[in-house]
């Protein structure tokens, strides 16, 4: 068995073994599984206002698994995404709704802002890791619940007194009436164009240029990369500046996008700490995140289907979805299962 | 040999995967063929939760008893003649609505001031289909607004809890500080005051509805500042509220703590042991109203444009039978105000001051 089978067989068979034990939690708790996974199927790809809002949720989630697998790239686990990307939607909100501009301007603006809100929120712990050494787990999560509170006072204030901001311009809209059309008015805009540029972009700065080579450096081994030369204060700053902005941008797909305003969080969105499983998934690689947020995305968003079309329970479908991501996950232990399988029959 | 074998491996799956498949859309067909045939002959109604969730035991739970309640007595079923479907975030509100509408219900509720919106953006697009939202106003034809005076009853809590306190501390727990929530505040305040203006009221507001967890640290917050009687308007979020009030009286039995509870009667919810520590609840009908519209929908009368306000005296808002928490005579006095509100001759303020 070559290794290209091996690299094919693996997701196969964890979605396949997610899949089986999904149904047997579906069966013993009282439910057919097999209409179950026909609704998520459907909910999924049945129509194209389906696929059009599958797509929807994979845009932010494209982002969020840039942003981690960015920082982890230079050996950083940012787990603010989900803070940053909160901060990143209330400036694309704020920028759209405050601003009367040609559609031109005011759309790259808004995003802009967005990135740059994201950006500032990372170079908090980016300053703090590389001149006090602070951990920048602590000090991300804990920005988190900063950018949670603060956001929404901040929507407070802007919108005088009320729960959300007011409605953004349409010339700083990512919807279109086109979009809207052509899948039957889902919710689709052109954010997921954003993502896959950010994707190239991520790309781009990790693999041809020479702040990518070092930020990868960085990553590899801090004292090696010292020694050569590269200043790995500055590349810490800057890993977790981009990654801030990348969760920024991902907060715009929510601002500018699906919502086009931002209501007050009682909570945190899951789309940032989903965004670590998504860039784990996808092994940090700019192409793999792509299909970590594609399954991630698919699966959330196909998932509301099931109570739908097949009367299962929102809470038994979080815990089949749940299994089929822990499968994935385990990917691991598939391969080296089937590495030994290999190597035995290679013995005899 | 191995080739030959991982091949055979995978022609299984393939085989399985077509066979599950064919077993599926077989299936798939009957079901899409019983769903058109019932909604042919027959009135059907659905509704979408918000955040809160069917199973509330509040707002939501009591607009989806109360559509149970209308199928049950038109013999609908549940899936083709009535259903519901749970929203775990904002971002469901549009899709749910959608996909209600494509099982072509003819009347789809949205239960919350938060699907105001979405409501509004779909009643554009679908013409064909009527909604009604609670709690908010959407103004479009095919569209009926649901609302509550919830001041009036609220005040009535108020007043039930001014007359109860001994500590004279009372508290008050919002969900979002929200139109609809502000006039539960307003009506408790001014309830309060009406019997003491003297008296304290802590009102605190979680942010949410759906976060038993922070109702619980609110309550916690409240009781150990002296505060003896809350009143929660938070929906899920109160849930919390119970239990820190139920662990309270478990672990110490002559504590003076109680709840109000709100939307549904929460009696059930306040049981420890052979004691109870829901006061009273403050019943917003929001299942006389979904059912009021239904009729109204299903006799070919569909209140779409207008606002229909449910308050005092057509019932949409009272106080809950508190099951000998409340004296004879508390309750005689909360019945004197309720004959006043009910003349005019008070008049309960809508806005927080």
């Amino acid at each position: 068995m070559s290794n290209r089978v091996i690299k094919i067989l693996v997701p196969a068979i964890s979605i396949i073994l997610g899949l089986l034990v999904g149904a047997v939690v579906m069966l013993f708790s009282g439910y057919d599984p097999v209409a179950g996974y026909i609704a998520l199927w459907n909910g999924i790809f049945g129509d194209s206002y389906a696929i059009g809002e599958t797509i929807r949720q994979i845009s932010p989630y494209i982002l969020a698994g840039l942003a981690v697998a960015f920082a982890f790239r230079t050996g950083l686990f940012n787990i603010g995404v989900e803070g940053q990307l909160m901060v990143g939607w209330f400036a694309s909100a704020y920028v759209g709704a405050a601003f009367e501009l040609p559609m031109y301007i005011h759309l790259p603006f808004a995003l802009l802002a967005a990135a740059v809100a994201g950006a500032l929120w990372g170079l908090v712990p980016g300053i703090l890791k590389a001149t006090l050494r602070v951990h920048e787990v602590i000090v991300t999560i804990m920005m988190n619940y900063v950018a949670l509170h603060v956001v929404n006072a901040l929507i407070k204030t802007v919108s005088g007194g009320s729960y959300k901001t007011d409605k953004i311009q349409p010339t700083a809209s990512l919807r279109s009436e086109f979009l809207s059309n052509l899948t039957d008015y889902s919710t689709l805009h052109y954010g997921i164009f954003v993502a896959l540029g950010m994707v190239i972009v991520m790309w781009f700065i990790l693999e041809k240029t020479k702040t990518g080579f070092e930020l990868k450096s960085v990553g590899f081994n801090e004292n090696a990369s010292q020694y050569a030369g590269m200043n790995v204060k500055k590349n810490i700053i800057l890993s977790m500046v981009i990654s801030g902005a990348f969760a920024g941008l991902g907060g715009a797909m929510e601002g500018l996008g699906t919502f086009g305003s931002m209501t007050n969080q009682g909570g945190f969105t899951g789309i940032g700490f989903d965004g670590i499983a998504v860039a784990l998934l996808g092994a940090n690689a700019p192409l793999g995140i792509i299909f970590g947020a594609s399954l991630f995305g698919s699966l959330k968003y196909g998932a509301n289907n099931m109570p739908n079309a097949a009367g299962i329970p929102l809470e038994i479908v979080s815990i089949v979805i749940a299994l089929i991501i822990f499968f994935v996950a385990c990917g691991y232990i598939i391969r080296v299962g089937l590495q030994r399988l290999n190597k035995k029959k290679e013995a005899k | 040999m191995s080739k030959r074998k991982y091949g055979l491996a995978l022609s299984l799956v393939l085989a399985a995967g077509t066979l599950l498949g064919a077993c599926g859309t077989d299936k798939d067909k009957k079901d899409s063929s019983t769903s058109t045939g019932g909604n042919e002959t027959d009135f059907s109604l659905a509704m979408v939760t918000d955040v809160g969730g069917v199973d509330d035991k509040s707002f939501n739970q009591s607009a989806w008893e109360g559509i149970k309640k209308f199928g049950e007595d038109n013999g609908l079923s549940e899936g083709d003649g009535y259903a519901y479907l749970q929203s775990t975030g904002e971002a469901d509100y549009t899709p749910n609505l959608n996909a209600l509408t494509r099982r072509d219900f003819d009347l789809v509720f949205g239960v919350g001031y938060m699907m105001e919106e979405a409501i509004g953006t779909i009643a554009g697009q679908q013409k064909d289909t009527n909604y009604a939202i609670i709690d908010g106003v959407v103004d479009q034809p095919n569209v009926a607004s649901i609302l509550f005076k919830e001041q009036e009853g609220a005040f009535l809590a108020g007043v039930a809890a001014a007359l109860m306190t001994k500590s004279d501390k009372i508290g008050f727990v919002g969900g979002m500080e929200i139109e609809v929530i502000e006039r539960f505040e307003a009506g408790f305040v001014a309830g309060v005051a009406a019997v003491n203006p003297n008296i304290k009221v802590d009102v605190k507001y979680t942010g949410a509805f759906d976060k038993a967890e922070l109702g619980k640290a609110e309550a916690a917050r409240m009781y150990s500042s002296g505060v003896d009687i809350i009143f929660h308007a938070a929906g899920g979020t109160g849930n919390g509220v119970f239990t820190e009030a139920k662990e309270r009286k478990a672990a110490d039995k002559d504590s003076y703590v109680w709840v109000i509870g709100v939307d549904s009667d929460q009696y059930a919810e306040g049981q420890v042991g052979d004691d109870n520590i829901t006061l009273t609840s403050m019943l917003k009908r929001v299942d006389v109203a979904v059912q009021d519209i239904a009729e109204q929908a299903k006799e070919g009368n569909f209140p779409g444009g207008e606002t229909k306000v449910y308050g005092l005296e057509d019932d949409g808002v009272t106080l809950a039978d508190s099951r000998g928490a409340i004296p004879q005579d508390v309750l005689d006095q909360v019945e004197e105000y309720k004959q006043k509100i009910a003349a005019g001759e008070i008049e309960v303020p809508e806005f927080a001051q």
